[in-house]
C-alpha cells in the first residue's frame, strides 16, 4: 500500500490531521460545542465554490472560510447577538446555501467537488502535504504552548474571567484553531465528516481517561489511529475515506465503552 | 485605610423595572473580613459581581482598589469562589488540574508551571486537606471535597480579595472548620480582604468583624453582636415581613 505516492502523502497528511482534529476538538466538546465542526465544514464547503468560482486552489479559499466563519460564529456567541445553537445555525444554514449557489454557479458540480464533501485518497499533493504540516504543526505547538490556560478556561471560565486570563482572546483563538483543522483536514476526511474527527475521539478517550492531560492525549492517539486504519480500510476496499475513519472513530468509543464497563464491574 | 471594595449609590436590575438592588453603598476596607448575609433572592450574588466587576451597575459605582472594577487592571489580585462552583467540564479532570488554574493570573499563560507555581499549588490542596486525593478524579469526590478543590484553586492564586459565595454549602461541619481556620490564617498572615457571602456563619463566627445583610439593598451594616433582633434570622425571606 505504501509503495504509492498518493497512499504515502495520504498517510503523513493523516497523521497530522489525527493529532490535531482531536486536539482542538477537545476544547470544544468540552464547552459544550460539539457541533460546531459541523457548521464550518459547511462554510468551507462554500470557501471550495468559491475557489472554482475565482480559479484558486479550493484548499486554501476553504481554509481561509473555515476560520472567518469560526471566528465569527465565536464573536456571535461571545456578544450574545444570537444564542450558541442560533449562532452555529446560521453558519450552517448560510454556508451551505452559498456553498450550493456558488458550485453551481462555477459548474463544478462534479466528482472533485465531491471528493471534498467525502474525502479522497487520491487528491492530496505533495504541495497539500507542505501546507497541512506547516499550518497544522503550527497548530499543535501553538496548543502545546497554550495548553495550561485553554485548560483553566475549561475548568472555570467565570474563575478566569475574574482573575484577569484573556478569555475572549482564547475563545477566538480555540474558533480559529478549529477553523484552521477543518481547512486543512477536509481533503482527507471530508468536509462532511470531519467535525466527527473533532469530536468522536474525544468522546471515546473520556471513557476511560483518567485526568484532562490523559484525556488529550489518549483522543490523540485515537485520532490517529482512526485515520490510518480508516485510509488503510478504504485502500482495499475502494471506499471514500472520510466514511471509514469515521467508523474507525466510532468503533474507538464501542471498545473505550467496553473497557469503561468492565473496570465498573472489577 | 485604603478601600479594597466600593459601591456608591449603586443600583442593578437583570429585567426593567425589577432591580435586584437599589442604593446600594459599601465600603470594604483592606484586610477586612465582611460576612455578606441576606435572604434567597436578596440580591448577595449580584452584590459580590458588581464588586468584582463581572457585572456593571446601571447607576452608581463600583470600584475595585480604587479603580472601576469593570476595567481593574490588577485582576490577578482577585480570586472568587462562585456559588455552586462546578467544573466548565463533564470530562475527567483531577484536583490538581482545577488547582492549578488558579494560578493561571499569575506569571505566564506559555509553556507547563513552574516549579514554584507547583509548590504553591500543592500547599494550596494541603490547605484544604486534599493532599491523599490530589491525582484523583474530581469526579469521584463528594460534593463538599469537590467545593474544597474549588476553594484550593482560589487560594492558589495569592489572591489579596478573596470572594467566596456560599463556599460551604454541601461542606460537612469538620471541613468547615478547617476552612474557618485557614481563612483566619489568611487574614492575620497575609491581610486578605475577605468577602464571605453565606446563609450560615457558624464556622466563622469567631473571625466575622462585620455583617452586611443584603435584602434588595444593603439592610444592616455593622458588627454581628449589634445585629437587631429581627434580623436574628437574616437568612430568611421572612425575616422583616
Amino acid at each position: 500500500m505504501l509503495e504509492t505516492e498518493f497512499m504515502r502523502l495520504a498517510f503523513a497528511t493523516g497523521a497530522v490531521v489525527g493529532l490535531l482534529a482531536p486536539a482542538v476538538g477537545f476544547f470544544l466538546v468540552q464547552r459544550n460545542m460539539s457541533l460546531i465542526g459541523d457548521g464550518i465544514g459547511h462554510t468551507a464547503f462554500a470557501g471550495v465554490a468559491v475557489g472554482y468560482l475565482l480559479g484558486v486552489a479550493p484548499v486554501v479559499t476553504a481554509l481561509l472560510a473555515a476560520v472567518a466563519g469560526a471566528v465569527g460564529v465565536e464573536w456571535l456567541r461571545s456578544r450574545r447577538r444570537a444564542a450558541g445553537d442560533q449562532a452555529l445555525a446560521l453558519l450552517f444554514y448560510t454556508g451551505l446555501a452559498a456553498g450550493v449557489v456558488l458550485a453551481s454557479s462555477a459548474g463544478a458540480f462534479n466528482v472533485d467537488l465531491f471528493s471534498f464533501l467525502f474525502g479522497s485518497i487520491l487528491t492530496v499533493t505533495r504541495g497539500d502535504l507542505v501546507l497541512v504540516t506547516v499550518l497544522g504543526v503550527g497548530g499543535l505547538v501553538t496548543i502545546g504552548l497554550l495548553y495550561r490556560a485553554l485548560a483553566g478556561v475549561v475548568v472555570d471560565e467565570e474563575g478566569a474571567r475574574v482573575a484577569g486570563v484573556p478569555v475572549a482572546a482564547l475563545n477566538v483563538l480555540v474558533a480559529g484553531l478549529a477553523g484552521l483543522t477543518i481547512g486543512l483536514s477536509m481533503q482527507i476526511v471530508g468536509i462532511l465528516l470531519i467535525a466527527a474527527l473533532m469530536v468522536l475521539p474525544v468522546i471515546a478517550a473520556g471513557r476511560v481517561a483518567w485526568s484532562m492531560r490523559s484525556s488529550v492525549l489518549l483522543a490523540m492517539g485515537i485520532g490517529v489511529a482512526s485515520v490510518f486504519a480508516g485510509l488503510t480500510v478504504a485502500y482495499y476496499a475502494d471506499l471514500p475515506p472520510g466514511g471509514a475513519i469515521v467508523l474507525a472513530a466510532a468503533a474507538a468509543f464501542g471498545v473505550t465503552s467496553l473497557l469503561e464497563a468492565a473496570r465498573a464491574h472489577r | 485605610m485604603p478601600l479594597a471594595v466600593e459601591l456608591e449609590g449603586v443600583s442593578f436590575a437583570y429585567r426593567p423595572r425589577q432591580p435586584v438592588l437599589t442604593g446600594v453603598d459599601l465600603a470594604v476596607e483592606e484586610g477586612e473580613f465582611v460576612a455578606v448575609a441576606g435572604p434567597n433572592g436578596g440580591g448577595k450574588t449580584t452584590l459580590v459581581r458588581l464588586a468584582l466587576g463581572l457585572a456593571r451597575p446601571q447607576s452608581g459605582t463600583a470600584r475595585l482598589y480604587g479603580e472601576p472594577a469593570h476595567s481593574f487592571s490588577r485582576r490577578d489580585a482577585l480570586g472568587y469562589v462562585p456559588q455552586r462552583a462546578q467544573l466548565g467540564t463533564q470530562g475527567p479532570v483531577t484536583v490538581r488540574e482545577v488547582v492549578s488554574a488558579g494560578r493561571l493570573a499569575r506569571g505566564s499563560l506559555l509553556g507547563p508551571l513552574r516549579r514554584g507555581d507547583r509548590a504553591i499549588v500543592d500547599e494550596a490542596i494541603a490547605d484544604v486537606g486534599l493532599t491523599a486525593l490530589a491525582d484523583a478524579p474530581l469526579g469521584n469526590l463528594s460534593g463538599g471535597q469537590q467545593q474544597r478543590a474549588f476553594i484550593a484553586k482560589a487560594f492558589a492564586g495569592e489572591p489579596s480579595l478573596l470572594v467566596l459565595d456560599e463556599p460551604t454549602a454541601g461542606v460537612d461541619a469538620e471541613s468547615q472548620d478547617a476552612l474557618a481556620r485557614l481563612l483566619d490564617r489568611l487574614r492575620r498572615d497575609r491581610r486578605v480582604t475577605t468577602l464571605y457571602v453565606s446563609h450560615e456563619f457558624g464556622a466563622v463566627e469567631d473571625i466575622v468583624e462585620r455583617l452586611v445583610l443584603v435584602r434588595g439593598g444593603i439592610v444592616f451594616d455593622g458588627p454581628p453582636r449589634t445585629l437587631p433582633a429581627e434580623w436574628h434570622d437574616p437568612s430568611h425571606a421572612h425575616a422583616r415581613d
